[in-house]
């Protein structure tokens, strides 16, 4: 019998990112416009793994999946072992863009989720001609936090148990078992610390009140989709947000969490399709 | 029924569930769940309820407290919970619920807390 394999291939490239050398890993399938797809805080391009094997999308997009510095089978840098991890807006932008440009990537689509989505803010903000679409899913220009991070990194908590239980809630009730505990299942086995590194980002450095008032969707269209069970970045924190924007395209998206993507691909794809159709054919201008 | 009268299940509900007991199994803790006025002393053995004390015990030893309205609950246990009332971290952020004292062992043990918490969802009595 032959064997039954994943349409995904998995590789990994070199490239320096200010100045610092990476051995980035990622995925890809399909032949297209390319689909850059970046994952949440603390977890990694596995979240992306039916996107990737999904014909409707790879029968026109090139999708990759790349795990950010420090995540999944990505390396660290060397020298890791003697710094605290910290993302913050400067380094997240400079590893997207050098991922494309590494890849040769042409005006490539851009989709995030959480971390990612707030990214792809700022990638509308300061890179706009350098991409075809930006797609944003749990994304705000802000958002209250809801937890002290320091419990995701100390001794006597298990970091990937606690991480995995506080994000649980954001999945939503709908979400099929397997999916959702496929998605703990990935936060469980993020590094020590990489979580909360993330959430630096999220929380401190990568505040975009304001500055969200400067995109030009007439540059680059921007689609904002977010799952109402999504209690971290809240519909009312992402419809706030494009009400900002003129030309943003939003969807709040029901009976879906933060992790849309992977917490219930099915359903994700009801959402996902019609705007990656839009893309495709321009039709959303 | 009231959620405090739900509430109240509790150990026929967590004695019915051999996989959250096993989940809970490294856990010893003296803890205190208020369910709108009315506080519960819980006492957790290994994961199983050792005892369940409704009402004021007078100085009574707690490691954590976590409180919520009548209709936090309420809302909560739902079988299909609405957006921003289906988990515990939701309650809180709306100020529907807090957390109170040592919270370590509530963090180490989060998973089993949350889902402890949520157990009176399975009642007809709460849909």
């Amino acid at each position: 019998m032959a064997p039954v394999l994943d349409p995904m291939i998995g590789r990994y490239v070199r490239l320096d990112i200010d100045g610092t050398p990476h051995r980035i890993y990622f995925e890809e399938a399909g032949q297209g416009i390319p689909l850059v797809c970046l994952h949440t805080a603390g977890a990694d391009n596995r979240q992306f793994r039916h996107l990737l094997a999904d014909p409707e999308i790879t029968s026109r997009y090139r999708v990759l999946a790349f795990d950010l510095p420090w995540h999944g089978k990505s390396t660290p840098p060397d020298g890791w072992e003697k710094t605290e991890y910290r993302l913050t807006t400067a380094s997240y932008t400079a590893a997207i863009r050098a991922f494309c440009q590494a890849m040769e990537l042409e005006k490539p689509v851009v989709m995030g989720c959480s971390i990612g989505g707030r990214i792809v803010l700022n990638l509308a903000i300061a890179h706009a001609a350098e991409f075809r679409a930006l797609v944003a899913l749990e994304a705000a220009d802000f958002q209250q936090p809801w937890y002290d991070t320091s419990w995701l990194h100390r001794p006597d908590v298990h970091g990937g148990e606690v991480c995995a239980a506080l994000i649980s809630g954001l999945i939503a009730p709908q979400s099929p078992p397997v999916s959702r505990h496929e998605t703990l299942w990935m936060y469980m086995q993020g590094g020590p610390g990489i979580f909360k590194g993330d959430l630096y980002f999220y929380r401190v450095d990568g505040d975009l009140r304001e500055k969200v008032k400067t995109i030009d969707t007439g540059i680059c269209p921007l689609y904002l989709l977010t799952g109402e069970y999504d209690f971290s970045c809240t519909a009312e924190d992402t419809l706030r947000t494009a009400a900002q924007i003129p030309g943003a395209q939003v969807q709040v998206m029901k009976e879906l969490g933060h992790f849309p993507m992977s917490e219930n691909p099915a359903k994700f794809s009801e959402y996902i399709l019609p705007v990656l159709e839009k893309i495709a054919t321009g039709s959303g201008r | 029924m009231i959620p405090a009268d739900c509430f109240a299940r509790l150990p026929e509900l967590l004695a019915g569930d051999a996989d959250l007991v096993r989940r809970g199994r490294w856990l010893d803790v003296e803890c205190r769940i208020e369910i709108g006025s009315e506080p519960f002393h819980l006492s957790l053995r290994q994961g199983a309820l050792a005892a369940l004390e409704r009402g004021p015990r007078l100085m009574k030893s707690t490691s954590f407290t976590v409180r919520g309205t009548d209709e936090a609950w309420r809302r909560h246990w739902r079988r299909m919970p609405e957006p921003g009332w289906h988990d515990l971290f939701a309650l809180t952020k709306r100020g529907a619920a807090s957390m109170e004292g040592d919270l370590r062992p509530l963090l180490q043990n989060l998973q089993f807390f949350k889902d402890l918490l949520a157990l009176p969802r399975r009642l007809p009595e709460t849909n």
